[in-house]
């Protein structure tokens, strides 16, 4: 049998990579190869299913949940399973209790648990959320060293395929590119930045009434802080009102962030549905996987199983 | 009923589009809310042109008015250039008129917007303006040509209910004729049912229902309670008493003991 997936995004290469591993023939073709035009190459990759929980459905910690270990055996080691902390200033405390109140698997910690956890913020912060089973990964690492081990693995790589052929299925997993007209893009801003003067092991969630943000530590020193929200899929460059609370943000939570370079920004269109809830919908020979929004590789995994379990139930039934 | 600008509309309640978890449960808090005017801001949904043209079909899609508002503005010519830019993406002359004088609280710059109310009034708009509880500033809004104010009862977001009720007393006592909408600052349907007794003739939410735990059901919490208030105005209530009076009269009771 033989697999066409279109789209090497974190949707496209782990349904790749799930056939890959039941012994299906996939060839993958993406117009811009590595991954570089997919809003995966923007994401946080933060593997926290009960943060999200905050402004996302139950849907989402019951698909998210088993991330971390699919990506672990997919790409061993490159997981990191510190948790994360969720941290509010003094005067947004009460937005610690609410964030609390809609989630679960966290424990209340004070000043001195924080700074055993992240020493560098020793004496910022007085209360924070500790959700000590969430993990994270580097995203644009994981999908060179997916893409990579597909490769290595017999899959085949194309980035024009004008009359496809000779498949059995086809697996869509373009984002906003899709002709769906029940996916909107959701526009997301992030900068990296870089600083040898602060050392985190984990993602950081600071709460702010006005504008949450999340800064997730990278390999070399370097930070991505992200992500706006806004009902657009406009690609430009990110605003100067986005960078200024984003980088308003990273300051907040630790000053030496002021003195950091700016090493990249950007911008990626999230594709999303009405109810911001992924999608894997058969139509014939045809699945599409779509709408991962804001969680692309917390639900790839979830995504790329259902569709491979809908490929393998059809052969069966055939059998 | 409720008339804003000779439009009749059935609910009491307005509601803001921002920070729900997502647009179908956006559609279905508007629903459970029964408002019938909607806010949306022009600024921060739209960068870059049409593009977010998805997530207005959505919203109109739920059949209900578009009042646009100009968040996130700091000065009465922004505040101008954003209203006309709103007129020509949504059709509509309605704009709801904010101006920002400071970062933090989000308080208005009563001065920007008197200004800039004056303007838009002048090019023919519909100006709703989110003003402070400042009896003085409310009437230099309607000398401004505002037929309709939104003065806040606390600040933005805040859920801290009404602060001053005096101030808010003293604007229904003083403008009996024009629709006073509260705007900001309500947390629970107790607020909002606190305001309407007072004699308001709508309330405007958004945070409290976006940012609850179930948005749509708190909808549907926020519409009773407004409805309650609005009613309970209408009915006349008791005022409070320093000594008990028993409802029913003890002297010429049949039997005593």
């Amino acid at each position: 049998m033989a697999v066409l997936v279109k789209g090497a995004g974190v949707a496209g290469l782990a349904v790749a990579h799930e056939l890959m591993v039941r012994g299906i023939e996939v060839t993958v073709v993406d117009p811009a190869p590595g991954g570089l035009r997919a809003a995966s190459w923007y994401a946080g990759g933060m593997l926290a299913p009960y943060c999200e929980r905050e402004s996302a459905e139950q849907a989402v910690v019951e698909l998210g949940r088993g991330a971390a270990d699919w990506w672990e055996e997919a790409l061993p080691g490159s997981v990191t399973r510190n948790g994360t902390l969720v941290l509010a200033p003094a005067r947004d405390h009460k937005e610690l209790d609410r964030f609390g109140a809609r989630t679960s698997g966290f424990e209340m910690i004070d000043e001195g648990e924080i700074a055993a956890l992240e020493p560098d913020l020793s004496g910022r912060f007085r209360k924070g959320l500790h959700f000590p089973s969430e993990a994270h990964l580097d995203p644009r690492h994981a999908l060179v060293v997916l893409a990579a081990k597909l490769a290595a693995c017999g899959v085949c790589f194309e980035t024009d395929l004008s009359a496809p052929s000779d498949f059995d299925w086809t697996i869509e997993c373009v984002g906003r590119a899709t002709q769906d007209e029940n996916i909107r893009g959701v526009r997301g801003e992030m900068l990296l930045l870089r600083t040898p003067d602060v050392a985190l092991s984990r993602p950081i969630r600071l709460i702010h009434p006005r504008f949450p943000v999340y800064i997730v530590p990278r390999a070399g020193q370097t930070f991505m802080v992200g992500a706006t929200m806004i009902e657009s899929d406009a690609t430009g460059p990110i605003t100067a009102r986005s960078m200024m609370e984003l980088l308003n943000a990273a300051y907040s939570l630790h000053p030496a962030f002021g003195e950091a370079e700016i090493v990249e920004t950007g911008t990626g269109i999230r594709p999303a549905y009405a109810d911001n809830l992924p999608r894997v919908v058969r139509n014939g020979n045809a699945i599409s996987i779509n709408g991962l929004f804001r969680h692309g590789f917390l639900l790839a995994p979830a995504m790329a199983r259902q569709a491979a379990d809908m490929i393998f139930d059809e052969r069966n039934k055939a059998q | 009923m409720l008339t804003l600008y000779g439009t009749e509309l059935h609910s009491h309640l307005l509601l803001g589009t921002a920070q729900y978890p997502s647009p179908a449960i956006l559609l279905d808090a508007i629903k459970a809310s029964g408002t019938g005017v909607v806010t949306v801001s022009l600024r921060r949904e739209t960068a870059g042109g049409s593009s977010g043209e998805r997530f207005w079909s959505l919203i109109r899609s739920s059949g209900v008015r578009v009042l646009p508002n100009t968040a996130g503005c700091h000065s009465a010519k922004e505040a101008v250039l954003t209203a006309q830019m709103a007129r020509d993406l949504f059709a509509t002359d309605w704009i709801k008129l904010e101006v920002i004088g400071n970062h933090d609280t989000l308080q208005p710059d009563v001065f920007a917007l008197v200004e800039a109310a004056g303007i838009l009034s002048n090019e023919g708009f519909k100006v709703f303006p989110y003003t402070t509880d400042d009896l003085v500033v409310a009437g230099r809004l309607i000398d401004a040509g505002c037929e309709v104010l939104m003065p806040w009862c606390a600040p933005i977001g805040s859920a801290q209910g009404p602060l001053n009720l005096h101030a808010l007393r003293s604007l229904r006592g003083h403008f009996p004729e024009v629709p006073l909408i509260v705007d900001a600052g309500l947390g629970r349907p107790s607020h909002a049912a606190t305001v309407m007794e007072l004699g308001f003739d709508a309330i405007l939410l958004n945070t409290a229902v976006a940012k609850a735990g179930d948005p749509v059901a708190m909808a549907g919490a926020f519409a009773k309670a407004t409805e309650a208030g609005y009613a309970a105005f209408r009915a006349g209530m008791l005022e409070p008493r320093d000594v008990a009076v028993p409802s029913t009269p003890v002297i010429g009771k049949a039997v005593f003991g």
